[in-house]
């Protein structure tokens, strides 16, 4: 990897029941991603709230991706349809804002898929990173 | 403002070896609330603890934030530890800087950086924390063990013998699962009816089960301690309480050409059966796509011969409803379809056989009564050849086969093998491996008795061709140590099978929002702590549905999945979880959206008087949630489009706090 190559913030979100485990199980097994990537545990994808994304935005993340259990898996039965519905809006939306479809992301991760989990945050740092900065969506009320 | 103790720790060299712990106590010091900031080899251990308690007593700490492991690993010990010294155990907070930092990162400035932002949102978030308090709910002391076979026969034992009711579903005719099917048991061979048998008809003496036979679960709800079950009882055209299993409508009915599944087809059945002799219950059923009384009006010879009226031919599929405070899984296993692998001849040779099949074979109550005759001519095969690993550990034939080791199949090759040449001492047999694995007790002493004396012939390698020549199977196979071609002219080929998990464990672990691997298999709540326990609260796996299992392990699973559900029932109450979603009334305005996203129904309105600020009292319709039946999945709280809805534990405020302090 280049040395100088840009470093990009990027906010997971991991639904507490499959993807988090599974990021977990990625580290049980050492598979190394980008420190880039912080993960906030919400109880279930459908807890992500479309204002978490915004405000991440705002206050200047590169990249947000959502990992929930698969379609059908949901702990909680319904909850990764409502983010699955729910994001293809608002990702929709923020693309017409100027935030880029590629800063944004849903994935299915579940608990057994570290491999995946490892694979999908690199792939996801890869793209944001040759993004470049993110314009940040600039809210008055953030500015201090 | 929260008094705030940081402790981080260091897990051996585990975060140690790549995050600088030392650097990371300093820097958090100086987040908002922090007064106390710490690290320490092992904060889980007892002296660690003892740092946790006793600067709880000396900074008068109101939150704490440890960083460490995943909090799946250790936030239920460090809440225990501050509410031993006095903290309301929902004001600690973990930064998982071990699974989700030190393990994934190697370099320890890019490490140590994270760990540091780990730490501050979980400081951020702990700023927002407020005391929490769990709920009670009752426990109806009943189980479900769903799958008769010999896990769920076990389970069912053991939770019975503590003196709780269990109830069996099982959605063949009778318990008893693949073991009723087998002939002898390694390492040991003693008859598996012999020591199965006995466990059946305990299960239907027992004061405190009952057996829901040819009956399938059809939909749950509810949650740990208060499932709500609904089992379709399949109607079987017999009355089970008249039927007394004496037989005389199976020797008379005319359709006698119903392919017997209890022999795997080899042998036909008539339309109305009992599946084996020491079926339980011992209750007759009759195929409703063969009976010709059901398909077209004629018949009726089993209604003439029964003298004890049992026959019903109106019965109809029933549903029943019951409670019950723990479920069990043990769905078991079954051999992968043959259909797909061509170069072992198995859909053109009746001559070419599953293990199992070979199995009813050798079974004296099998369709040879045990003797062990050639399908296709009912001649004694004199050459017979096993393949092992058909299905199994195949990396690239993912599509037709798996990827995991079946585990059982080298321990039964060597049985059928030394058996065979037991009782057969002129028969010749060869058995194809990749790697002979016998892990277990007495397991290898048992294979290696097969090779040294009873003289079977083990060789290296796979078989690349069964095709059928005249009556004989010619077998093409590499013998990978002596480095030559094979070609082994044989009677019968016998195919180990890959097993998988059963067909309906999918559907029904979507009803139990139960987790299952990439094969289908059931996930267990930690692989080596929590084995018998499924993620979800108050759902357990017992046997070959959580992974490929022998007898032995299947029925040491049976009891620890057992004991777990006697722990749960033993209790009266359970304390719940209360991280659930609450509504403020100021902000409700009524308008259902978080009714109608929620999936346990825990939402109600309610009409509530508000006095206003002109005095008046104004009547609104607001949400009320039910913390019992709220899981806390958040859905209600972003469907709310006044922001009244919010998650306890996992605030708006708190994930926005945590959001902000990433993004500094």
């Amino acid at each position: 990897m280049p040395v100088n190559e840009y470093k990009p913030l990027i906010v997971a979100f991991c639904c507490n029941w499959c993807s988090y485990a599974g990021a977990d199980l990625a580290g049980n097994n050492r598979l190394n991603y980008p420190a880039d990537v912080k993960i906030i545990r919400v109880p279930c994808s459908c807890r992500v709230n479309p204002m978490f994304i915004l405000r991440a935005f705002q206050r200047g993340a590169d990249g947000v991706i959502i990992c929930g259990c698969h379609p059908g898996d949901c702990h909680y039965t319904s909850g990764n349809y409502y983010t699955r519905r729910r994001m293809a809006l608002l990702f929709s939306m923020l693309d017409y804002l100027g935030i880029e479809r590629e800063r944004t992301r849903v994935e299915w991760v579940s608990a057994a898929e570290g491999a995946k989990f490892a694979a999908t945050m690199n792939d996801f740092a890869k793209t944001v990173a040759a993004l470049g900065e993110n314009k940040r969506l600039e809210d008055l009320r953030c500015k201090k | 403002m929260q008094r705030i103790g940081v402790f981080v720790c260091w897990c051996g060299s585990n975060i140690a070896g790549t995050v600088d712990v030392q650097a990371v106590s300093e820097a958090l010091k100086t987040e908002p609330g922090v007064v106390f900031s710490t690290n320490y080899q092992y904060m889980c251990s007892q002296a660690g603890q003892d740092i946790i308690k006793n600067a709880i007593a000396e900074h008068k700490l109101t939150g704490i934030v440890v960083c460490s492991c995943s909090p799946r690993m250790h936030e239920a010990t460090f809440r225990k530890t501050a509410a031993a010294a006095g903290l309301n155990p929902y004001m600690v907070e973990i930064a998982n800087i071990r699974e989700q930092c030190s393990w994934v990162h190697k370099d320890m400035p890019i490490g140590t950086e994270k760990a540091i932002i780990l730490g501050r949102a979980a400081i951020a978030k702990v700023n927002l924390n407020t005391p929490l308090t769990p709920g009670e709910s009752p426990v109806t002391k009943r189980a479900l063990v769903i799958g008769g076979g010999i896990a769920g026969i076990q389970t069912a034992l053991d939770i019975a013998d503590a003196g709780f009711e269990v109830d069996i579903v099982e959605k063949k005719p009778t318990i008893g699962g693949k073991m009723a099917q087998l002939d002898k048991t390694f390492p040991t061979l003693d008859c598996a009816a012999c020591i199965l048998t006995p466990k059946m008809v305990d299960v239907a003496q027992h004061e405190k089960i009952r057996i829901f036979s040819y009956s399938e679960v059809e939909a749950v709800s509810g949650f740990v301690g208060n499932f709500d079950v609904k089992i379709k009882k399949k109607a079987r055209f017999v009355d089970e309480t008249k039927c007394t299993g004496c037989g005389l409508c199976t020797e008379k009915c005319p359709q006698k050409k119903v392919p017997n599944e209890f022999n795997l087809g080899m042998d036909n059945r008539r339309a109305v059966y009992i599946p084996f002799a020491q079926a339980v219950p011992k209750v007759a059923t009759i195929d409703a796509d063969y009976c010709s009384m059901l398909k077209n009006g004629k018949c009726g010879v089993c209604a003439k011969v029964c003298t004890a009226g049992a026959i019903d031919y109106k019965q109809q599929d029933q549903t029943i409803e019951e409670k019950y405070g723990a479920i069990v899984v043990a769905t078991g296993f079954n051999p992968i379809s043959m259909d797909k692998f061509d170069e072992y001849a198995y859909s053109q040779s009746k001559d070419v056989i599953t293990s199992l099949e070979f199995e009813r074979l050798t079974n004296a109550a099998g369709p040879t009564a045990g003797k062990l005759l050639r399908p296709s001519d009912g001649k004694h095969p004199h050459t017979i050849v096993f393949v092992q690993c058909v299905g199994s550990r195949c990396d690239s034939c993912s599509e037709k086969g798996k990827e995991y080791c079946s585990k059982i199949c080298c321990m039964y090759t060597a049985k059928h093998a030394m058996l065979t040449r037991d009782k057969y001492p002129d028969t010749e047999v060869y058995v194809f491996y990749i790697d002979v694995r016998t892990p277990g007790k007495a397991f290898d002493e048992f294979y290696r008795r097969a090779v040294e004396e009873y003289g079977v012939h083990y060789i290296k390698g796979m078989v690349g061709k069964v095709a059928p020549e005249g009556d004989k199977l010619m077998v093409r196979a590499s013998d990978l140590l002596a480095n030559k071609q094979l070609n082994i002219e044989a009677d019968l080929v016998v195919l180990a099978a890959a097993i998988e998990p059963d067909k309906s464990a999918r559907p029904l672990a979507t009803m139990l929002t139960a987790s299952m691997d990439t094969n289908d298999f059931f996930t267990e709540a930690h692989p080596k702590l929590r084995p018998v326990e499924s993620p979800t609260a108050g759902v357990f796996l017992s046997g070959a549905c959580q992974g490929p299992k022998d007898i032995p392990e299947t029925v040491s699973q049976a009891g620890a999945a057992a004991a777990k559900v006697i722990g749960l029932l033993a209790k009266d109450k359970l304390t719940g979880n209360p991280c659930v979603a609450s509504s403020d009334e100021l902000m409700c305005n009524g308008c259902s959206s978080c009714a109608n996203v929620c999936p346990y129904g825990a939402i109600t309105y309610e009409n509530k008087e508000f006095r206003m600020p002109d005095r008046t009292v104004a009547i609104r319709r607001v949400a009320k949630v039910n913390p019992a039946v709220c899981q806390g999945c958040g859905a209600c709280t972003v469907a709310c489009p006044s922001g009244a809805m919010d998650l306890k534990g996992f605030a708006s405020s708190q994930i926005i706090a945590e959001v902000d302090a990433i993004c500094r």
